[in-house]
């Protein structure tokens, strides 16, 4: 029964995944085939995460066509939340696997109830100011974190902001040690773990994206007003997005955590937040399986040209600019549009590619 | 089709309400039963001055009225103030009776009202179909958790989505632009794809805000007689903003005219076109008075 | 005294916050755009001064030109390059191109000076006031800062509202359609106005950096942001704001430092700014905004 553009949207759909699942093969294969450099094997685990990251704020970049400058902090909620967590249950529950899973989960439920919390009160702005706000969310995250330590005894879990000697533990472990962060991490992150988590984020935003929901957040980006006018909550939708999108990135800190022994909030900070607002730009905003390649890309290729490892954020920042002026050049744009006019059917009159409506209203996105 | 009841108009009235003035003209086949929309002494100030005052309408369930006026009159902020685009500084709207004060944009298009935009505000990188299945939105109803983890009634909602949009579309001749970005289409095609969203909601009343502008004689001929088909198919009430004075003319049954954001006259066609006042508004205080 | 001695501090923080502020204020009324690398201009003129002062051995007052020229030339080429051809695209757009452009500036700074810190030579001294009997000490860089503050709050001002380039600034803040139909050349004032706010973060950084004088490429992030929230905190495009704003939050994440703790003290400043916009989305002094449908 579905039209022609669904059953278009399935095979996008499908290639991205496809694409997913085949590099995760070749890189099997290739590591047991002794291809694969150790340097690359170790990057493969953040690979994963920062494509969850890329994945993740597209949907509030590309899809919702907000701005937000503390995705990081999400990660940071999760990646500390998840690390308490399987710290506390992984000897409760055993299995390795399990545990991590279990971790993910808390990571992502934590990192939702912070971006609701932040989501609500910054839902009322709108642009500019929302951008502001939320690298002001980031940073209050970071700053709260660089003073929470943590610890874990017989009686329980103990909490302070002040230090480690108030957490008046009886013995026990201290998991998180102020600005040091999480200590003695379990290590328990494995790239298959990674690579479902890949799919597991694709699936949801795909999804989403496709469905009733999605495109009622697309119509708020595209044209608040109007999305008002057909009865759309747009409040309710971008929240929904940026929660959404939150938990997702808890889920990536929560894995990205584990595969290191011990991580400090600052890893969290806002150029990682720029860092991931590369790969979704580059990747192309409201293009997920661009994400996914860009974020793979941007972390191998760094590793792989060493020499201009120097370089590498002032390209990043080159890019970030060139990227915005070529999309915005009004030539190319008409091009681009006339072009998937074509491609999506042949217009049924002459004149349908002629007048290309420009947006210009001032007061959207 | 929304249920239609036949209650004297001063039952269940809400307190703040204020009495209705006596000129109010509907037709005769929506007399009796409670008007789609009713404006009691509606007015907004920007900054001290009253852009629109004393606005005092009441339209038939089944009406097609109009609201012309010089360029400035504030019709549009009419429009603005039916759809709570803005609050309203003084009076009182009534959407089938019931008060939409403190309601947001949304909810009052959930409550009947569905409208087009002077300047056209589709969701241009979104696909033809797509825009009217976005109309659709609170017609199928579909949970998040539902869409995003592909449960059996996702797929039966999007069915509906798809079925829906199409009938819509091909009922305005539109079903072969359907996978087309919406931003790439004529413009005369633009204007009707507005209507066809407006009209997936499901509306009690529909705001038209100058949908004939910059269409041709023929593209306005087809727009008349789809603003009739609407009336028929549909049985809602249409207002539109317009200054193709010939278009208004030929559809409206009543109409309303504003000036410096007040009605100087209210009627039918008739009325209206051999009303000094309007004539004036228009053309000026004639010299010679012919 | 403690207590007059933080606002002291306070209100010299402040100072600098509010002339950095300008800058984003002035840009944001005119151009429309949040101009997130503004505070790395701030950076740069820092090291320029630097520069001026301890590799070529110039007097302070040749330090001030140099860096202010500098970044005056910086701030019309980068608008130039870099926003003028995104005049009408979406505002998330000339954000990303901004916060781009921040980042270059970031790390061109620190492939050409180096991630280790630089120490700021003392640009003025004649000695501090002594007030209470010795209890209280200003500084004489405090006191340049505040009055640098003045001096530029009142210049700009009649700047603003007496001059013909004032005029057509605030007409292109108003209308920037209208204001071509008049005659007003847009793109000259546009780059007029990001000339002003780049030679005032000139000033900023130098003031700066003698409060606080370790240089390093991302010197200029952090106040860049405190001030910014400043701008908002004022009402952005409101010059008055920007100064209301900037003392505030000086003020603020001074005794925030004293009486709460070193490392909540940014939490805080950041816990005004959303406090601020959710009681008043346009902030103190700013007009409120209507749409236009």
């Amino acid at each position: 029964m579905a039209g022609k553009k669904q059953s278009r949207e399935l095979r996008s759909d499908l290639i991205t995944y496809g694409i997913v699942i085949a590099a995760f093969v070749l890189v099997q294969l290739g590591v047991s085939a002794g291809f694969i450099g150790s340097a690359l094997q170790g990057q493969l685990i953040p690979i994963c995460a920062y494509v969850v990251m890329a994945v993740s704020l597209n949907l509030v970049v590309g899809l919702s066509g907000e701005l937000s400058l503390g995705h990081a902090g999400f990660m940071s909620v999760g990646a500390f939340t998840g690390v308490v967590a399987a710290t506390a249950l992984q000897p409760l529950v055993g299995s390795d696997a399990l545990t991590l899973v279990l971790a993910m989960l808390v990571g992502a439920v934590f990192a939702a109830i912070a971006g609701v919390i932040v989501g609500v009160p910054v839902m009322r702005l709108r642009g500019d100011y929302l951008a502001i706000v939320t690298l002001a969310f980031g940073e209050i995250i970071k700053n709260l974190l660089n003073n929470l330590y943590v610890g874990i005894d017989a009686a329980g879990l103990h909490l302070s902001f002040t230090g480690e000697a108030a957490l008046g533990m009886d013995g026990g472990e201290t998991i998180i040690k102020g600005p040091q962060g999480a200590v003695g991490i379990p290590r328990l992150s494995t790239f298959l773990i990674g690579f479902l988590l890949v799919l597991f984020a694709l699936f949801v935003v795909l999804n989403l994206k496709r469905s009733r929901s999605g495109r009622a957040i697309m119509a708020v980006r595209d044209n608040r007003i109007a999305a008002e006018s057909v009865g759309i909550n747009t409040t309710k939708y971008r929240l929904m997005a940026f929660v959404v999108a939150a938990a997702l990135a808890g889920m990536a800190g929560a894995l990205y955590a584990m595969n290191f022994s011990s991580i400090a909030p600052r890893k969290f900070d806002f150029n990682t937040s720029i860092l991931i607002l590369v790969f979704v730009v580059l990747g192309g905003m409201g293009n997920i399986r661009g994400s996914v390649i860009a974020a793979t890309l941007l972390t191998i290729l760094p590793e792989a040209l060493r020499s201009i490892s120097d370089y590498r954020m002032l390209l990043y920042a080159i890019v970030l600019i060139l990227v915005m002026l070529v999309t915005n050049n009004p030539t190319l744009r008409a091009l681009w549009l006339r072009v998937k006019g074509r491609l999506s059917r042949r217009p049924p009159t002459a004149r349908a590619a002629s007048t290309v409506q420009e947006g210009g209203d001032d007061d959207e996105r | 089709m929304s249920a239609r009841f036949h209650l004297p108009s001063f039952k269940g009235e809400p307190t703040k309400m204020v009495d209705m003035p006596s000129d109010a003209i509907i037709p005769e086949r929506d007399l009796g039963k409670v008007p789609v929309l009713e404006c009691r002494h509606l007015g907004i100030d920007f900054g001290g001055l009253s852009a629109v005052d004393d606005f005092n309408v009441a339209i038939g369930r089944t009406e097609i009225a109009g609201l012309i006026g010089p360029n400035g009159a504030g019709k549009t902020t009419v429009f603005n103030l039916l759809t709570n685009v803005y609050q309203p500084t003084r009076g009182t709207i009534l959407l089938d009776g019931k008060d939409t004060a403190g309601m947001s944009p949304d909810q009052v298009n959930r409550a009947g009202i569905a409208r087009t935009f002077q300047n056209i505000r589709l969701f241009d990188t979104l696909t033809v179909e797509e825009n009217v299945m976005i109309g659709l939105h609170n017609e199928v109803r579909e949970g998040m958790w539902s869409s995003m983890l592909r449960l059996p009634t996702h797929f039966s909602a999007e069915r509906r989505f798809h079925e829906r949009a199409l009938e819509l579309l091909d009922f305005f001749g539109m079903a072969d632009f359907a996978d087309m970005p919406a931003g790439s289409l004529p413009y005369g095609a633009q204007r009707r794809l507005e209507i066809v969203r407006a009209l997936a909601t499901n509306p009690k009343l529909l705001l038209l805000d100058e949908p004939a502008a910059g269409m041709n004689p023929a593209e306005t001929a087809e727009l008349t007689e789809n603003i009739h088909r609407i009336r028929e198919e549909f049985e809602i009430a249409v207002l539109l903003i317009e200054h193709d004075m010939s278009l208004v003319m030929e559809i409206c049954e009543g109409i309303a005219v504003l000036n410096y954001g007040r009605i100087i006259a209210k009627g039918t066609p008739e009325e209206i076109q051999s009303n000094p006042e309007v004539i004036e508004a228009y053309l000026g205080k004639q010299e010679g008075d012919e | 005294m403690g207590f007059l001695a933080n606002l002291v501090n306070g209100v010299s923080l402040g100072s600098v916050y509010a002339i950095i502020a300008l800058g984003y204020t002035m840009v944001y009324g005119i151009a429309k755009m949040l101009n997130f690398a503004h505070g790395d201009v701030i950076m740069v003129g820092g090291y320029l001064c630097y520069c001026t002062l301890v590799y070529l051995g110039l007097s302070p007052i040749i330090g001030l030109v140099v860096c202010v020229a500098g970044c005056t030339v910086l701030g019309v080429v980068v608008e130039r390059l870099a926003y003028k051809p995104l005049r009408d695209a979406p505002s998330l757009d000339v954000l990303i191109t901004a916060i781009g452009v921040s980042y270059f500036l970031q790390n061109a700074a620190l492939l050409i000076w180096g991630s280790d810190p630089k120490s700021f030579p003392q640009m003025v001294d004649f000695g501090s006031l002594r007030l209470f009997g010795g209890q209280l000490i200003i500084s004489s860089t405090a006191i340049v800062t505040v009055l640098a503050n003045i001096v530029i709050m009142v210049g700009l001002t009649l700047f603003i509202n007496k001059t013909k380039m004032g005029k057509a600034m605030r007409a292109c803040s108003e209308d920037r359609g209208a204001a071509q139909l008049m005659g007003i050349n847009v793109n000259s004032t546009i780059s007029l106005t990001f000339a002003i706010g780049s030679g005032l973060a000139a000033i900023a950084g130098v003031l700066l950096c003698s409060s606080y004088p370790t240089l390093m490429p991302t010197t200029g992030a952090m106040p860049g942001i405190k001030a910014f929230t400043a701008a908002v905190v004022g009402g952005i495009g409101s010059i008055p704001g920007a100064l209301l704003g900037g003392l505030m939050l000086g003020v603020v994440e001074i005794f925030a430092k004293a009486y709460i703790g070193t490392q909540f003290s940014d939490a805080i400043v950041f816990a005004v700014l959303i406090v601020v916009l959710l009681v008043r989305p346009t902030g103190l002094l700013g007009k409120p905004m209507t749409e236009k449908v």
